[in-house]
């Protein structure tokens, strides 16, 4: 008999109902939410005279559209962020669901507050609706955005209605070399397997690379899954898995706490199980990667060129001039000769604490080089308060760098922090799109290391040449 | 959801194919936290001028057709971008029917989820049903979803298809969310099951 993926196992212990088409209804554990997609669903429960099944397991924080300057507890300049901040306060009060405003310390990204507060457990079903869900993977839950229709299901029934999707693994063998991370590898697996790659599958990562990555460094991984198209990303769980849970808020204690680890240790795929599709690669051939176009796929390692639209097959040709035409770049340009005017480190990709140490021992000493305007956002206000208390910020300060509140801020420029037209930008975030961080902003997407050696010299760097000058 | 059974009412002639759910509703009406009040802005950039006044050759204006609540459209309608605020802004307007040769998947799957009847059907009778619905306020279309028959203002009878699962959801008034609660048992059954097998979700 063929074994089972970690998948499958997740998808079998939440299964509530299966219809003879092979529709199925999942239990939810948690439900993560923010202001921006959640407005009309609490509107829908209110219409209908419904209610939130279970507010205990529902939790709402504001991300997307608050500043992250002082004051904004008090005053929100642009209205309709406005609007939506406070429809969530009230929505979160009305109906009774576990809430993190702005004013609380443990406000920030969905995504980072989700884990931190130990919400996000093995072995669950999370969503959010939001696609960067997929984040939570790391922890071996099954984790994937949802539309605005399916979290007003969500909130009414705590289940979704769904379709099993196909296996994929993808295995990362060896070991990275130094100044490469958790976020060339997702963006390589992404070069690889492109933005329609895993399309209708989910995605287990494994290998002995990723297992020797931190939680944080999982987290990066699975955040950009749905880059690759996938449903969902996941690690199978373990003792780093442990460690990081134990103790949050809201992980088990005592005796619970025994018998989630005994269930926890069986959630790995089996050795025989049945996989769609297999894709490995050596962790010693990721060198450092930076994105040169519009879409998350146009990834080169740094020590490449900007490519010609000739070097690409089919729609991609049309695109990759289209992409080339709006970042402002020539084909055969070394990518390490491209000026940058900004740096952006945080994002639900890379705006947790282990981040800002990277890209702060980079910076140490160092500043901004002439005329780059630099912006460190941390993932939540108790990242923030760590960084502080580790001196952290006073290297980005003092290196130029502003120093913010908690919040998505320029990943995707619904508040005020965004790119001018033309502005070009190396980002720890995950979206490339045009006009993601700012209409006209040039967006190069990249590890926090990669992102404070741009910082430092001005132009998109090889990160492992700062690391030879510190050795 | 609201319950669709049978509908008399003045149905609004738009004889263009393609309207997308841009034309529907364009993307600045997106940042809103409601579903409701979407109605004003329905076919927006048709309906007003760069100044926000009214288009007066715009049916919709059109004194016989301010309370429209039936679409008599051309082919391939509401194609383009997935957004459920179309048809928002079409059920906010007052329009539980759309008739028209054929429609665009998502869009056509959103309808149901909104209380909205989409029908498809052969050019040949949308000819006869847009021609119907040019005679304006006095000529009152109806929309029998039970038997399945649109009569037009001088009694002709047409026939229509519709899915029988999609049916009985319009009738009962049940959306997905409606169904789901029809399994409560099951969800309960599993809720317990979890809190002894795993207590700490
Ligand atoms: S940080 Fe960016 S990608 Fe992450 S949730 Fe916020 S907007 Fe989305």
């Amino acid at each position: 008999m063929t074994g089972k993926t970690l998948y499958d196992k997740l998808w079998d212990a939440h299964l509530v109902d299966q219809a003879e088409d092979g529709t199925c209804l999942l239990y939810i554990d948690r439900h993560l939410v923010h202001e921006v997609t959640s407005p009309q669903a609490f509107e829908g429960l209110r219409m209908s005279g419904r209610t939130v099944r279970a507010p205990e397991k529902t939790i709402a924080v504001p991300d997307h559209n608050v500043p992250t300057t002082e004051g904004r507890e008090t005053k929100i300049d642009n209205e309709e962020s406005r609007i939506q901040v406070e429809a969530l306060d009230k929505n979160a009060r009305d109906f009774g669901v576990v809430y993190y405003p702005v004013s609380d310390i443990r406000q920030g990204i969905v995504h980072i507050v989700g884990p931190e507060q130990g919400w996000t457990l093995p072995g669950m079903t999370v969503v959010c609706g939001d696609s960067h869900t997929a984040t939570h993977g790391a922890f071996g839950a099954l984790a994937h955005g949802i539309g605005t229709s399916e979290v007003e299901h969500v909130l009414a029934t705590q289940t979704l209605i769904q379709k099993k999707s196909k296996n994929m693994k993808v295995e990362i063998t060896g070991t990275l070399p130094p100044g490469v991370t958790a976020k060339d590898i997702t963006l390589a697996v992404i070069g690889k397997t492109g933005t329609a790659g895993g399309t209708g599958y989910v995605i287990e990562y494994c290998g002995e690379a990723i297992r020797a990555l931190s939680m944080e460094g999982r987290m990066t991984v699975c955040n950009m899954a749905i880059e690759g198209g996938a449903r969902a990303g996941l690690i199978a769980p373990d003792d780093t898995t442990f460690d990081y849970v134990k103790g949050r808020p809201h992980a088990p204690k005592g005796a619970q706490w025994e018998a989630a680890l005994t269930w926890w240790k069986t959630l790995k795929s089996d050795d025989n199980a049945h996989w769609d599709k297999v894709v490995t690669i050596r962790a010693e051939d990721i060198a450092p990667v930076v994105t040169w176009g519009t879409s998350p796929e146009d990834v080169l390692p740094i020590t490449g060129t900007v490519p010609a639209p000739g070097d690409f097959q089919g729609g991609k040709v049309e695109a990759a001039r289209r992409s080339l035409d709006y970042m402002g770049l020539k084909p055969g340009t070394p990518l390490t000769e491209i000026k940058v005017d900004a740096v952006f480190i945080g994002s639900c990709t890379n705006g947790r604490i282990e981040d800002l140490r990277a890209a702060a021992e980079i910076l140490k000493g160092k500043t901004l080089a002439p005329g780059v305007r630099g912006m460190v956002v941390p993932g939540s206000g108790l990242v923030r308060a760590q960084a502080e208390e580790e001196g952290l910020d006073k290297v980005f300060t003092e290196a130029g760098f502003e120093w913010r509140l908690a919040g998505c801020s320029m990943c995707l420029g619904m508040n005020p922090d965004q790119l001018a037209p033309g502005e070009r930008c190396a980002a720890t975030s995950n979206r490339n799109f045009e006009g993601r961080m700012g209409r006209g902003g040039r967006t190069h997407l990249m590890s926090p290391v990669m992102a404070a050696a741009a910082a430092v010299t001005g132009h998109l760097t090889d990160v492992r040449e700062l690391l030879a000058e510190t050795v | 959801m609201e319950k669709f059974e049978k509908l008399t009412g003045i149905a609004a002639p738009l004889d263009l194919v393609n309207i997308d759910t841009d034309m529907i509703i364009p993307k600045q009406y997106l940042k809103t936290i409601k579903r409701e009040g979407l109605g004003v802005n329905l076919f927006d950039e048709m309906r007003y001028d760069q100044d926000g006044n009214e288009n007066p050759d715009f049916v919709l204006n059109k004194p016989a057709y301010r309370e429209t609540q039936i679409l008599v459209a051309g082919d391939n309608f509401g194609c383009g971008s997935s957004r459920e605020h179309a048809p928002w802004a079409i059920k906010d307007f007052g329009i539980r029917c759309v008739i028209a040769p054929s429609f665009a998947d998502i869009f056509f799957n959103n309808c149901f989820k909104n209380g909205i009847l989409p029908i498809p059907l052969p050019q040949e009778q949308v000819d006869i049903l847009m021609k119907d619905a040019e005679k304006g306020a006095n000529a009152r279309m109806t929309v029998d979803l039970e038997n399945q028959t649109i009569t037009t203002s001088d009694g002709v009878e047409i026939a229509f298809e519709v899915d029988p699962f999609r049916k009985h959801c319009l009738l009962e008034g049940l959306d997905d969310i409606g169904l789901t609660l029809n399994k409560a048992t099951a969800i309960d059954g599993f809720e317990s099951k979890m809190a002894q097998d795993r207590p700490w979700v």
